[in-house]
Formats: C-alpha cells, structure tokens, sequence
C-alpha cells in the first residue's frame, strides 16, 4: 500500500513538473530578429489590418482619437469581463519602455514581458501567423503613436480563470502556426487569408467557440453568438455570405450592405480599420472570404 | 452525427425558425416596425445615392439630390414615438436595438441629431456633380456608424 502511494505521489509530480514544463513562458530573443528593421510607414498599414484601434482605443472613438490607446473598452465573456490595457507608448501605464523582442513576444506567444500569459482575448492566436517584418514595421509606427498616462484596469476574471498558467494549457490546445484554409489559393487568396486569419483576426467573432474557448477550427467562419454581448455574428463562408467580391469590399470601405443597411456593433469599429487600408486589401478579403469551406 | 442527419436537423431548425421569425415580425408592437420602416426608408435612399457613389449606377443630378432631400425629411422626424421603452432586444426578439440606448437617451438624440446635419451637408451638394456628392456621404455613413456602434446588436 506504501509503496504504491509512493508511486502515485511519483507520477503525480512527474505529471505537474511535466505540465508546468509544457505550459511555461517561451520568449523571443532580440538575436532572432537581429536582421529586421521597421518601416514606421508600412506599419501604419499593419495597424489598421491587425485591427489594435478597436479594442484599445476608447469605446466609440474616431478618427486621431483612434491612435490614442489607452485601453479601458470592456469585454464580457463566460469566463469574466476583460478591460483593455494601455498599450500606448507611456513607458509607465503603456508599452513604450518595450524592447522589439517583448514587442513580438507579447503578440505571438501571448507573454507579457514579466512572463505572465496574456488571456487570448488578445488575439496572439492570430497574430502568431504574421509576418515578423510586418511587426517590425508594426513597432516602429507605434513609435509615432501618442502616449497616454490612464492606468490600466485589472481584468474582472474568477477563479479559476484567474490562475495565468492555466492559459499555458489552453496555448497547448489552441496554438496552431498554420493557417485554416489551405490548399491550392491564387495570390490574392493567399493575401486575403493573412489579412483575415492573421492580422484582422475576423475568426475571433465569426467562428464559433467549444466549451474551453477555443475556436472550433472545423467551423471556420460559420458565425457564433456575440462573445461579448447580445445578437449573433454572422456566417462569412460562400454558401450563407452571398455578397459579391466587390460589394464585400465596398462594405469593408463604406460599412453598406449591398441593401444599404449599415453594419451594427463592434463591426462598425473593424470597418474604421478596413477603411485604411488599400482597396486590393479589401478585394483580396473577399476574394479570401469566397475560398472558405461552406458551412454544412 | 451524421451529414444527413446534420442536414435533417438544420432543415427543421430552419423551417422552425423561418415560422418564429414570420410570428415575431407580426407580434412586433406598432412603434418597432415604424422604426424599422423608417430606417428602411433611410436605406432605400441611402442606396440610390451609394449605387451613383459606387459606381454601380450613373449619377443622375435629379435622383440623387431627392434622395438628399428624402434624408433630410426623415432627419425631421421627431422620434419620441418610435422608442418607447421595453422594446429592446433583451425585450423582444427582431429588433436589434440595444438597451444602452434607454441608458444614453441624450447621446443617442445627439447622433442622431449628427445625421441630420450630414443630411443637409449631403442635401447641399447632391445635385451639383458625383465627386462632392461622394464626397458628402461619406461623413453620412459615418453618423449611421457612430450610432450603431454603441446602440445596435451586430445581427
């Protein structure tokens, strides 16, 4: 009986020290991105299309008062109310005393500089797809950006979501450094899956969640429940989205339905975003958009 | 669950929900479907000028500024009538007007208040060529943002 005590209290910390291995903190290091330099205006364009404005920046905000990111809009989920933190460049509330490395660290392995896991409310899920070059480019516009003293506000998050490592686990599961949609796509297909699935991260609202939170890879854009609120986000794949290419890319411009009624909720903020960005962007959303599997 | 069984459940669903949907939309109280005729009226007009804009249809100086003044008539509109309270979305299914807007009343009479203003702005031009009607219903989408941003469900 002793004996096999001791063997499970063995495996039984083998198993922790295993978990605690798997569910650490990676960092970047500054080596690996040693050979990039940022371009503060191409970063102006990853801005928009990484979509930073719509949650950062105050609720409601438009035009200059969208680079000033404060944090402070809240995000109700099953697992708690998430408050968006000051990453503007105050190098006290915000990001700006940030190496490049923590920089890309933060937004691909969704650690914080102190090695604490980010709660993937914060995209890093997508983001881990992008291009290094592209968050170079990222960082040096964030150094035109304004800084902001307003403090950051704790998450609103229980036990036992409030225990960080416990995202570690969660990474484990939901991790992926592959795109959804693969196989053959045409050059403007593949610019509109990094735009969707990397950068505007459209799959955090239109697909659907299993019970830990995790997108459900194999209902990809087939709509959900509003995360964070009341009504539903709808279903982009071909069969439900019956838009035409150019009418999808004139919404993402102009915020019309091809019916003239105009989009509602967080989707009005996205669109701010994809208004910036150049017209073949939005076409190689919609051509993206047409690729996807249908919903069945 | 199989395909077909998956494509059985769907279809019920789908009959189901085409039935509740026909029921709610009759059973919606009188000042819900003002409202959403109001703003479909907005739409219609909307378009006329967002084809000519998109250039999906020619721009014809005559439609497009009755479509402005059709505007800025439904920006006259007093609303007291169309929103009574307790017909939200959390009250009524087939409405997608959020209870914030009870919670907000002067802001929201504000923006809307702002679209009004860009009606006329619209109104002001919309006859005289393409490019500034172009450019004047920009700034009008934007006062159709700005509102439902904070007061309407996404879907």
């Amino acid at each position: 009986m002793r004996r096999l005590i001791v063997i499970a209290l063995v495996l039984g910390l083998a198993t922790l020290a295993a978990g605690l291995i798997a569910t650490r903190p990676s960092f970047v290091h500054g080596t690996e991105l040693a050979g990039l330099t940022g371009d503060a205006g191409a970063g102006e364009a990853v801005f928009w299309a990484a979509g930073c404005a719509s949650c950062h920046a105050a609720e409601g905000a438009t035009d200059a008062a969208r680079l000033v990111l404060a944090g402070g809009q809240r995000f109700a989920s099953d697992f708690g109310t998430f408050v968006a933190p000051n990453i503007s460049t105050d190098p006290v509330h915000g990001i700006g005393d940030w190496t490049l490395a923590q920089f890309v660290t933060a937004l691909q392995n969704g650690i914080s500089p102190e090695g604490r896991h980010y709660y993937p409310a914060f995209p890093y899920t997508a983001y881990r797809l992008a291009e290094r070059q592209d968050l170079a480019d990222l960082w040096a516009f964030w150094q035109t950006l304004p800084a902001s003293d307003t403090p950051s506000l704790p998450h609103e998050v229980g036990f036992p979501f409030s225990i960080r490592r416990a995202v570690g686990a969660w990474n484990l599961l939901n991790l992926s450094d592959e795109f959804v949609v693969a196989g053959d796509l045409t050059e403007q297909q593949a610019r509109g899956r990094y735009l969707s699935e990397a950068l505007a991260h459209c799959a955090e609202c239109h697909t659907p969640r299993d019970a830990l939170g995790g997108l459900d890879r194999s209902a990809w854009m087939t709509g959900a429940p509003n995360p964070s609120g009341s009504g539903t986000i709808p279903a982009l794949t071909p069969d439900r989205l019956r838009w035409s290419e150019a009418d999808i890319a004139a919404y993402l411009n102009d915020g019309f339905t091809p019916d003239f009624d105009s989009a509602g909720g967080h989707m009005v903020s996205v669109i701010r975003n994809m208004a910036m960005l150049p017209e073949a962007d939005r076409l190689a959303i919609a051509a993206y958009l047409k690729a996807l599997p249908s919903d069945e | 669950m199989t395909n077909r069984i998956r494509v059985l459940a769907a279809a019920t669903f789908a009959i189901i929900g085409v039935g509740a949907t026909a029921t709610i939309a009759q059973d919606l109280p009188a000042p819900v479907q003002a409202r959403q005729g109001q703003f479909q009226i907005m739409a219609l007009n909307v378009g006329i000028l967002g084809g000519m804009a998109r250039g999906n249809a020619e721009y014809d100086a005559t439609a497009a500024q009755t479509a402005a003044d059709n505007l800025v008539a439904i920006s006259m509109l007093d609303q007291s009538f169309h929103w009574p309270e307790g017909t939200d979305n959390m009250a009524l299914d087939g409405t997608r007007a959020l209870p914030a807007i009870w919670e907000n009343l002067p802001d929201v009479v504000e923006k809307w208040g702002a679209f009004g203003a860009a009606a006329e702005g619209l109104a002001a031009v919309a006859g005289t060529g393409l490019e500034p009607m172009q450019a004047a219903l920009g700034p009008l989408g934007a006062t159709c943002g700005s509102c439902h941003d904070a007061y309407r469900a996404p879907q």
